[in-house]
């Protein structure tokens, strides 16, 4: 089992790791290069603009499945077909291909025959350039991925509120708690941990998007929606540059790693409870 | 202040809401695939005068979806098979096994879960094609041989089976291979269930590792194949896209109509 999993999780990263100081082209042999492919990452302004994309994107993603996960699980969490149709379908989208999701939207944002740019026609309002504005592309994909991830932030807190125990809230309703107080005072507080890890497993999750982002835009316009694995797709497939690649891949690794970090300090804070 | 009766109409609006949010859009594929390019011309946000197949007998026409098909259920499959034959004796060797370096072992399989394909591709790329193993089937099943996320689930879940019903099937007279691989497998059975699910659905819905393992029609998953439509030919071609895609989800939302319990369980396991 350990053989298994060291060659199949550290074997590649330490292959990447010497990758990294070698400029390859797959074709020619590597040439050793030093920290040459970090320096260029570095001075180009890739990394950071690419850094820059996956943490805009990122930090809708996980504010809006987040809020509106909570809002929904609030919602739904009672008996009645309504309650449970709502919940089917917010979580069907989270079962779909990606590759469904970004065709869809692609169709339905579409510029000039989409449904939404046609009906805000009709409303007199529009055209938004949905997917092929510099500034409102990013939004653009961080809507979809949020339609196609808060269905597990729901779930998530679904499960968090089933754990509470209803003796709570008939002990505040007792004390002349309105819905709204209660709520505001005995589930949110108590719903803070798991608050805490859907957060960052989001996060974690749309540090590694890319297939929306590969089928709605390409990372256009203007490198505007290249988060981190679009740009390390683009360095292996595009310009063949294998070392760069790999360079990017370190980093990238880094990045998560202390984004797990975090995630495992949420865990651990939510055990207890 | 809001009384209950208020209270609980806002929430059931509000899950109204939500629903035909997260409808609207299957619902709109369906209809966009039913209608001719003529109606797709003239009013793309109509509904389609009569119901007609046209534009799915075109994505036949234009792609092998059978062979797209069988190729992605028998890759997810075997994924999925590998996953759960490495995983039973790696969790049961790490809740129920007294072994030296049984702590850093677990230690490592944690932090091997947070690895992703997006990270391995690079490296795994480049040693397949010094194998020449890139567009072959291999190349989609094998990197993914084992999951850490499997092995953890199952680990959790045997932890609390009794170690007196592993002692009594030894005492039987039975092997670890056997107790492994025989008696385990119905006690963990809904475990078994949740992570098949969880993988199949994840692996058949996969676009990044085939699109970056294959170059050509020989090993290509029905997504790749489905995202190709919109790139091939020209003109109007969006009742064919969303007929393809329509094609594309119906599998997977079947799948979830049908074991939506057990999908919920692997998935609610907190991690993944």
């Amino acid at each position: 089992m350990l053989v298994a999993l060291g060659i199949f999780f550290v074997y590649p990263l330490c292959s990447a790791l010497r990758t990294s100081f070698y400029e390859w082209d797959l074709l020619t042999p590597p040439r050793f290069v030093g920290f040459d492919n970090y320096r260029a990452i570095f001075s180009s302004g890739e990394l950071l603009s690419s850094l820059g994309t996956t943490l805009l994107v990122s930090s809708v993603v996980v504010v809006g499945s987040l809020a509106l996960g909570l809002a929904l699980a609030l919602a739904v969490h009672r008996p009645g077909w309504l309650a449970a149709l709502a919940r089917s379908a917010v979580f069907s989208a989270y079962v779909v291909s990606w590759v469904s999701v970004g065709l869809l939207f692609l169709w339905i944002f579409d510029a000039d025959a989409g449904v939404v740019n046609r009906t805000l026609a009709a409303l007199g309002l529009g055209p938004v350039k949905w997917l092929t504005s510099t500034r409102v592309a990013p939004l653009t994909v961080a809507l979809i991925v949020i339609w196609k991830v808060t269905g597990y932030a729901m779930v998530v807190f679904l499960s968090g509120l089933s754990s509470l125990s209803p003796e709570l809230q008939e002990a505040a309703a007792l004390d002349g708690a309105g819905p709204f107080s209660r709520l505001r005072h005995v589930t949110l507080p108590l719903l803070r941990p798991t608050a805490a890890f859907v957060a960052i497993t989001s996060l974690i999750a749309s540090f590694q998007l890319f297939d929306v982002v590969r089928l709605l835009t390409q990372g256009g316009p203007v490198r505007s929606t290249t988060v981190l694995v679009y740009a390390i797709y683009e360095q292996l497939f595009r310009d063949l540059r294998v070392g760069r690649a790999s360079a990017l891949v370190v980093i990238f690794f880094l990045v998560l790693a202390a984004l797990t970090w975090l995630k495992l300090r949420a865990f651990r804070a939510e055990e207890p409870a | 202040m809001i009384g209950e009766r208020h209270w609980q109409r806002l929430a059931l609006a509000f899950a109204l809401a939500a629903a035909l949010i997260w409808l609207f859009p299957y619902a709109w594929m369906l209809l966009t695939s039913l209608k001719t390019p003529q109606e797709l011309v003239k009013a793309p946000t109509a509904l389609p005068a009569a119901l007609r197949f046209g534009a799915y007998a075109e994505v036949f026409r234009a792609i092998p979806v059978g062979r797209y098909l069988g190729l992605t259920t028998v890759m997810a499959l075997s994924i999925a098979a590998l996953q759960i034959a490495i995983a039973l004796p790696a969790a049961y060797a790490l809740a129920k096994l007294d072994f030296r370096l049984r702590g850093a072992a677990f230690a490592f399989l944690m932090s091997a879960l947070l690895i992703p394909a997006e990270l391995r591709f690079v490296p795994t790329f480049t040693l397949f094609s010094t194998l020449g193993l890139v567009n072959t089937l291999p190349a989609l099943v094998l990197p993914f041989a084992v999951s850490a996320f499997g092995i953890f689930l199952l680990r959790q879940a045997l932890l609390s089976v009794p170690d007196s019903l592993l002692e009594a099937a030894r005492l039987d007279g039975a092997s670890e291979l056997h107790i492994v691989y025989r008696l385990l497998p119905p006690i963990l059975a809904p475990s078994l269930a949740a992570f098949f699910l969880v993988s199949f659905v994840h692996h058949w819905n996969d676009y990044f590792w085939p699109l970056v393992m294959t170059v050509d029609d020989r090993v290509r998953t029905l997504p790749l194949g489905i995202a190709l439509l919109r790139e091939q030919g020209s003109g109007v071609r969006w009742h064919i896209v969303m007929a393809g895609n329509t094609l594309l989800s119906l599998p997977a939302l079947a799948l979830f109509g049908f074991a939506q319990k057990h999908l919920l369980r692997g998935l609610g396991s907190g991690v993944g």
